[in-house]
């Protein structure tokens, strides 16, 4: 066996990048179009047939912040609620880059380049900490 | 307008913004706040949210194609990224003593200055790039397969502290005044590192979702992220930078550079007109 040459292991490491992306963007583009398709097809979501004016407008103005207990959103989940659907495409949208930074250190670190498998645990070491910041803020 | 229409209407502006955003490697906050607060009436916290999505939409969209082409310069990506974590970071810790204001107009006047200096050199070759130990240690150089020309561009990575100091501001200001740290980050690696303009652009889109990502969290929690508004832009954005990545391989360079100079020139007066309003 020869020993792998250093040019495969950079190529390796942006395979899993770009495959992790692309999966995670269809997987969030599928789920928002579903969601959104559901709420016109729902009675009470967004308007059967595309909705009135009335409607949108209710939209627009609605100032009071949106659900996002936790029991709401998987309850939605199981009745396939639109709304819920879209919550959790957006939920994998924003999780994507996240999720992405992790799976680096672990492509870095199996071709062994400790140096930028460090440099991204600090990324991902800072990004969790303002996670946390944001949530106490 | 029913939201039916509304929603065909707003997917196909994002379309617009995630297409020219993952071109010129920022985030399409331009074109889909005002869109939303201007056209529609919009809250600003909600189209703010909407931005922040469409921000990792266009990064996330565009990236796959990017990395897997290798236009972006990965290594450079997550050596920028430590110093703009820690940017945003400081960002929130001291959003509550700095004015506002004062910070717009300081940054419309920078922004304003970018895009003038950028326009002067567009077309010109750069000068030579003093050598840079820590792009040699942390093996920044790079090449890619250019399409528009047909060969493999060479390059070498130079003032690599610089590039930190700028991605720290950058990932400062995106958290005080939300704007996205691409209009910050592409100039500098183009200017002073001496990237060519598509690594600069594919580098700053890898770059802009993960900071994009930690405030989004933040706007979730704080119920701003409204499905009815986020889905469509979501939807339009990441299908129009999917189309921009198959379209930044083809395009000349001066084409990449003039869009972005436009960009950063309406960015500038945006922030300007904050600041004196």
């Amino acid at each position: 066996m020869s020993a792998p040459d250093p040019e495969d292991k950079a190529l390796r490491v942006e395979e899993v990048i770009s495959g992790l992306l692309h999966w995670g963007v269809l997987g969030s583009l599928t789920l928002i179009t579903a969601g959104t398709v559901l709420c016109f097809l729902e009675p009470g979501t967004y308007g059967v047939r595309g909705g009135s004016p009335a409607d949108l407008h209710r939209f627009l103005t609605a100032g009071a912040a949106f659900p996002r207990q936790l029991a709401w959103f998987l309850g939605g989940l199981s009745r396939l609620d639109g709304t819920a659907v879209i919550v959790a495409g957006l939920l994998l949208l924003i999780a994507t880059p996240v999720i992405r930074v992790a799976v680096s250190i672990i492509a870095f670190a199996s071709v062994r380049d400790r140096m930028y498998a460090a440099i991204t645990s600090v990324v991902l070491a800072l990004l969790l900490f303002s996670f946390y910041l944001g949530k106490a803020g | 307008m029913t939201p039916a229409e509304f929603t065909l209407v707003i997917a196909a502006i994002s379309f617009l913004a995630g297409l020219l955003g993952s071109l010129v490697g920022v985030g399409g906050g331009i074109i889909v706040v005002p869109a939303l607060t201007l056209l529609f009436g919009v809250r600003i916290q909600t189209a703010v949210a909407a931005s922040i999505i469409s921000v990792i939409a266009t990064s996330s969209g565009a990236a796959a194609v990017y990395v897997r082409d290798r236009i972006t310069n990965l290594r450079l990506a997550m050596v920028l990224e430590v110093a703009t974590a820690a940017g945003a970071l400081s960002g929130a810790v001291v959003a509550a003593y700095v004015s506002g204001r004062f910070l717009f107009l300081l940054f419309g006047v920078l922004l304003s200055y970018t895009a003038w200096s950028m326009s002067r050199r567009a077309g010109t070759r750069t000068a030579a790039l003093p050598p840079d130990p820590w792009a040699d240690r942390l093996k920044l150089h790079g090449s890619f397969y250019d399409r528009a020309v047909g060969e493999t561009v060479s390059y070498r990575v130079s003032r690599t502290p610089l590039g930190l100091a700028v991605s720290y501001v950058a990932g400062l200001v995106s958290g005080l005044l939300g704007i996205g740290g691409g209009v910050l980050k592409v100039p500098v690696m183009n200017l002073a590192m001496g990237l060519p303009i598509k690594v600069c652009t594919a580098t700053s889109n890898f770059m802009i979702g993960v900071t994009a990502a930690a405030s989004a969290a933040v706007y979730f929690m704080r119920g701003d992220v409204q499905p009815f508004i986020a889905a469509p832009v979501a939807v339009g954005v990441l299908l129009g930078a999917k189309s921009g990545s198959r379209l930044l391989g083809r395009l000349k360079n001066h084409v990449i550079k003039v869009a972005f100079v436009i960009v950063l020139a309406i960015s500038a007066l945006q922030m300007l007109w904050k600041g004196v309003r």
